[in-house]
């Protein structure tokens, strides 16, 4: 299968940004600032770096997984799953409303294609992740695992329990990635909960760690070919990615105010005007 | 003397961990995750026989059940093991989010419940953890009575799918139910047939039952003996029919009256055959350390106090 180019992948990212901003706004509530921080690494995640199948099997047998732990940030992983097919782009005007399959925090219940498990609830994700890796290692699944958390959800005591539990258990085929855009719903991680060094957290707890730039998509691509490379070799793996909150929209930039706001009308007109419709809106 | 006998004393936990030693012999998608008492849940021999389906988790149960929610996704069946207040108090949203609202086919097995834990006291005696299991919507919730039911539920949850709660205790306690008697979910069994008033028993509390009955038949009254090894799904059919033979019904479990099954089968004769109702259970109080038989003294959950509830019930008939 082609790779679509970055230039591609730049232009599904935008598309998927439209849909954020549509969404919260069309129900007033959402998560927007986390879902345009994180497209650009959903994007790449979904159309370049893993082998997925469709139609959606839930037990994931013989392709790679990805499992959102900071599941506020639905928005952006609805709309990705939207854009590559797992369910009709249309569904996303649901999004929120009564009788969805688009809850507001990421949800099996309803059967919606692409997700294995709910979260929202912080600091699971990775626990869960751990677990689907080994399934894997135990039916000789020689793909991946992929997890995204927060830099928030870093304060729940659980994620270092499946910190060291991973690297206790060599689960070589799990890769982690931290959203690193150092805000949390109360302000700056600095202020609500220092985070101080956390690469030399995630090493002392026997992973492999990986720097990098989470809104460049180049930078991103490379990130995650170099978390595959160093995957397979005893130790799991994390990306520390640096995220600004709210990338894309300038007004939602910089600030941990767009954490769980929407955007009224006019709002969401500067945004739009700032991205490029590319695949069509829902 | 009782209608049962028995010849030997054993553990329900031994139960559990023999259940699991065949499961692992008989089902190779069945997997064990342990949080640092492989002992205390007899879990060594399956580990012995089975090293590579069995996954040591430390003192970290909040990432046991995330683990074990994510073994499901490939399709093992994951059997936790811990005590049953780091199984369910300790990790309850976990359980919820991760487990029960996910849907994932994880038994939470849970050891030494209740008062007859005994001497390490009330900070490890959870008396609430039935409660908290059946609130939970598609929860299984089973709390078997000897080793023979416990080896048996643990056989039969592995073939069931979705997630369960398995609660058993520390005490070597009577073996009464025939070894081969096949465990079904949610089907009530009829120990003992009688006219004059039902006990509905759970776990430890049905050997309970059982000598109480013999005590009260010597003074001639005709007890039924129910033993609700689930809780949840409750065989409510089983309890309104024999209700309505005997007029008034007892509940008997090593639990808070809240949360228990006493309210399960209030709850149930309430909207179907309001029906006189005494509850032995403990009574909205924490334990303390002792032996099991002081304790079960002490907080009212004996044969003893069995019988003075079905007095008790008998006179609102």
């Amino acid at each position: 299968m082609n790779k679509p180019s970055i230039e591609t992948l730049e232009k599904t990212a935008s598309q998927v940004r439209r849909d954020i901003v549509r969404m919260v706004h069309a129900v007033n509530s959402g998560h927007p600032g986390g879902s345009l921080g994180c497209t650009d690494f959903l994007t790449a995640l979904y159309f370049n770096i893993m082998d997925i199948k469709k139609p959606f099997d839930p037990d994931g047998r013989d392709e790679d997984m990805f499992f959102l732990s900071n599941g506020h940030i639905s928005p952006v992983w609805y709309s990705i799953l939207a854009r590559s097919g797992y369910f009709p782009v249309s569904e996303l005007a649901t999004f929120r409303k009564l009788d969805s399959r688009l809850q507001g925090h990421p949800a099996t219940e309803e059967g919606l294609p692409g997700i294995r498990v709910a979260s929202g609830s912080l600091g699971q994700g990775l626990s869960v992740a751990c677990g689907a890796a080994q399934a894997k290692k135990l039916n000789k699944d020689d793909k991946r695992v992929y997890v995204l958390m927060g830099d928030g959800e870093l304060d729940e005591g659980q994620v270092w329990e499946a910190a060291m539990y991973a690297a206790h258990h060599k689960i070589d085929n799990l890769i982690a990635t931290v959203d690193y855009n150092g805000q949390q719903i109360d302000g700056p991680t600095s202020d609500v909960m220092d985070l101080k060094d956390l690469k030399a957290k995630w090493q002392a707890f026997g992973w492999d760690v990986i720097e990098s730039d989470g809104n460049d998509m180049k930078s991103v691509i490379n990130a995650m070919s170099l978390a595959k490379s160093l995957s397979g070799k005893g130790k799991p793996v994390v990306n520390l990615m640096k995220t600004e909150m709210g990338a894309g929209v300038d007004f939602m930039m910089g600030s941990h105010k767009w954490h769980g706001v929407a955007p009224n009308d006019e709002q969401l007109a500067t945004a739009l005007a700032q991205l490029e419709e590319t695949l069509g809106d829902y | 003397m009782t209608k049962f006998t028995y010849t030997d004393q054993k553990d329900t936990r031994s139960g559990f961990g023999a259940g699991l030693l065949e499961l692992g012999r008989t089902n190779p998608e069945v997997v064990a995750l342990c949080a640092d008492l492989v002992g205390s849940l007899k879990m060594q021999d399956f580990i012995d026989e089975f090293p590579e389906r069995f996954f040591q988790v430390g003192i970290a149960e909040a990432n046991m059940m995330g683990v074990a929610a994510g073994l499901t996704i490939g399709g093992k069946i994951p059997f936790t093991g811990t005590f049953a207040n780091f199984s369910t108090g300790r990790v309850y949203d976990q359980i919820r989010q991760s487990i029960a609202y996910s849907g994932k086919n994880v038994k939470i097995c849970a050891s030494h419940a209740g008062l007859t834990l005994g001497e390490d006291g009330a900070t490890h005696q959870i008396l609430e953890d039935i409660g908290l299991m059946k609130m939970l919507p598609h929860m299984t919730v089973i709390n078997p009575c000897d080793y023979n039911q416990t080896k048996a539920a643990t056989i039969a949850i592995a073939e069931y799918e979705g997630p369960v709660y398995l609660r058993f205790g520390r005490p070597k306690v009577p073996v009464f139910t025939p070894a081969d008697q096949k465990f079904e979910i949610g089907k009530a069994i009829k120990m003992i047939e009688g006219n004059d008033v039902t006990i509905f028993a759970t776990g430890h509390l049905v050997w309970e039952a059982i000598e109480a009955e013999a005590i009260l038949a010597k003074e001639g009254i005709s007890v039924e003996v129910i033993n609700i090894h689930t809780i949840k799904p409750l065989d409510v059919q089983a309890i309104i029919e024999s209700a309505k033979k005997t007029g008034c019904v007892v509940t008997a479990e090593e639990h808070q009256m809240n949360g228990g099954l006493g309210d399960s089968v209030a709850q149930t004769l309430a909207l179907n055959l309001p029906t006189p109702l005494e509850m032995v259970a403990v009574n909205d109080s924490f334990g303390e350390s002792g032996t099991p038989e002081q304790l079960m003294k002490k907080y009212g959950i004996d044969a003893e106090n069995i019988v003075k509830a079905v007095k008790r019930v008998m006179k609102r008939k």
